[in-house]
């Protein structure tokens, strides 16, 4: 029965397939082609110097800027989440349909995910770093980022709470449970694995950010400190590359870069887990 | 003994009407079904008992719904309103959590923590429910991996659990197979020893089978109030007659 429908296929039927394969097949090629040439390059070029804790200029140490990334991910997520995750709970739980402060937050928050990213930066540096006076400084490039990724955050999120049933909903409430309790015991545990979702997306852009960090953290290749100027390894890179004199040890530093985002959202996925079994 | 005495309940979704003075006196101990075509009232009755209807946006209520002779839109707190007017809606619901944890849920609620009692509700409730021999060994598993007719009286139990005086039930098994809608009518009858329950219901056949009384619902307004028995052999008025007949509806 099965070979006969499938030569019984229309042309139409077959281009089709033939398109989503070929689109499949392309998009996993790029992804296999890109983190290959990288592991080529940066692999051979990895040596033990670079993990020393102090940078010089011969060992062009990379530490400093991992422990520069992985404490300036998780300042900004803590600035971030939280309150990216409790305006979406606002706006979907308690705002009445139709209110207008509403529909005020949304085009504010849909417009500033399409900025690229460099006006954070400069807004970061002439408010953070001048007018406040705190200098090229690793919180003010948190505050930066957390800034960048709060819309992504709140949207994100938003559509997570959306897309709890309301039957959940009605149960507490049917229950006696007040809107509370309703939304932080029976909604919000819901909607974690989606809200994950978009935490692990803003990753992904803090680690990759070099534009918005250069004008509000700078390219300082010390160990951070939260008032002293700090590289990231997106930064450390894009340095290194455009010094010249280091370009293998760019391409290692990528393939650091790699390992640590996978292990960030390994990291994140299992918390989670932890925070839905709670 | 009446247990929720309505008077006169009118109520509106915005400029629409759906209620249009409703009298109905709902008896202790007994089960009530609301029979009826759809959006005729019943369900918007139903849920105005325990004050679900607080939560739609432009809905207003003029009237009185007496519980025990006290106006529950008066000064009655909704949180104790619902909590000894518990709520069984037509597609099962179990929360996203362990079956034991679902039932405690009410429980918490009302303030009560220590584990020795809450271990203790689990299982009287279940137990009341008639599931606890299925779910004995499985109180810690996820309620979500449950079949239908499983988290539906997982559901019921879990309304029993905050010790309510009356089960408000939307078409409980309209969602689930013959067999399973057998054991929830089953364990309906049983529970009337203990609850007042009123049930909509869409199945004529199980408000005969299961009810004491039945209303019939047209447009917002209560058409004929009845023993059960009596409406469906001696139905006095013609409308109801042409429902349960099947001439419309």
């Amino acid at each position: 029965m099965k070979s006969r429908q499938r030569t019984k296929r229309k042309p139409l039927d077959l281009a089709l397939a033939a398109v989503t394969y070929i689109a499949a097949g392309l998009t996993v090629a790029i992804l296999l082609l890109l983190i290959g040439y990288v592991v080529i390059q940066g692999v051979p070029n990895l040596k033990l110097s670079m993990f020393s804790p102090r940078y010089t200029s011969e060992n062009v140490s990379a530490f400093p800027a991992i422990v520069t990334t992985v404490e300036l991910t998780l300042l900004s997520l803590i600035i971030a989440v939280p309150l990216g995750v409790c305006t979406a709970i606002y706006l979907t739980e308690y705002a009445r349909r139709g209110n207008r402060v509403v529909g005020l937050i949304r085009i504010t928050a849909e417009t500033l995910s399409g900025i690229p990213s460099i006006v954070y930066g400069l807004f970061g540096m002439l408010f953070f770093v001048t007018a406040l006076g705190w200098g090229f400084s690793l919180i003010a490039g948190a505050l930066t980022l957390a800034i960048m990724i709060l819309p992504l955050i709140m949207r994100t999120t938003e559509e997570a709470l959306l897309s709890v049933p309301d039957s959940y909903r009605e149960g507490s409430f049917g229950l006696g449970a007040g809107r509370l309790r309703t939304v932080f015991r029976i909604v919000l545990p819901a909607a974690v694995p989606g809200i994950l979702s978009g935490v692990i997306l803003a990753i992904g852009r803090i680690v990759g950010e070099t534009a918005a960090l250069i004008y509000t953290a700078g390219t300082a290749a010390e160990m951070p400190t939260l008032t002293g100027s700090a590289r990231t390894l997106a930064v450390h890179m894009y340095t290194l590359s455009s010094e010249g004199l280091h370009t293998g040890e760019a391409y290692a530093t990528a393939v650091i870069l790699l390992v640590l985002v996978v292990g960030i959202n390994a990291l994140a996925a299992f918390s989670a887990k932890k925070l839905t079994r709670a | 003994m009446i247990k929720f005495d309505i008077q006169n309940l009118k109520l509106y979704y915005g400029d629409y009407q759906a209620l249009k003075g409703i009298d109905l006196a709902i008896e202790e101990r007994e089960i009530t079904a609301f029979i009826g075509p759809s959006g005729c009232g019943k369900s918007t009755l139903l849920k105005s008992l325990n004050r679900m209807n607080d939560l739609v946006e432009g809905c207003r209520v003029v009237g009185k719904v007496l519980l025990d002779g006290e106006d529950i839109y008066g000064a009655l707190d909704v949180t104790e309103l619902r909590r000894r007017v518990g709520m069984v809606f037509q597609k099962p619901n179990p929360f996203p959590m362990s079956v034991y944890d679902n039932i405690a849920f009410g429980p918490r609620t009302h303030g009560i923590t220590q584990k020795h009692k809450l271990d203790e509700i689990v299982e009287t409730t279940l137990k009341n429910a008639a599931i606890w021999d299925e779910l004995k060994d499985r109180l810690k598993k996820s309620a979500i991996a449950l079949s239908g007719g499983q988290q539906q009286r997982l559901c019921i139990a879990r309304a029993l659990a905050v010790q309510p005086e009356v089960l408000l039930m939307d078409e409980p098994t309209s969602a689930l197979d013959p067999i399973s809608t057998g054991k929830i009518e089953e364990l309906i009858l049983d529970l009337k020893r203990r609850y007042s329950i009123v049930i909509v219901t869409h199945n004529m056949q199980q408000a005969t089978r299961i009810s004491d009384k039945t209303a019939f619902f047209l447009l917002g307004e209560v058409v004929e109030f009845d023993e059960t028995e009596n409406l469906f052999s001696a139905p006095r008025d013609k409308r109801t007659e042409d429902y349960i007949t099947g001439r419309f509806g």
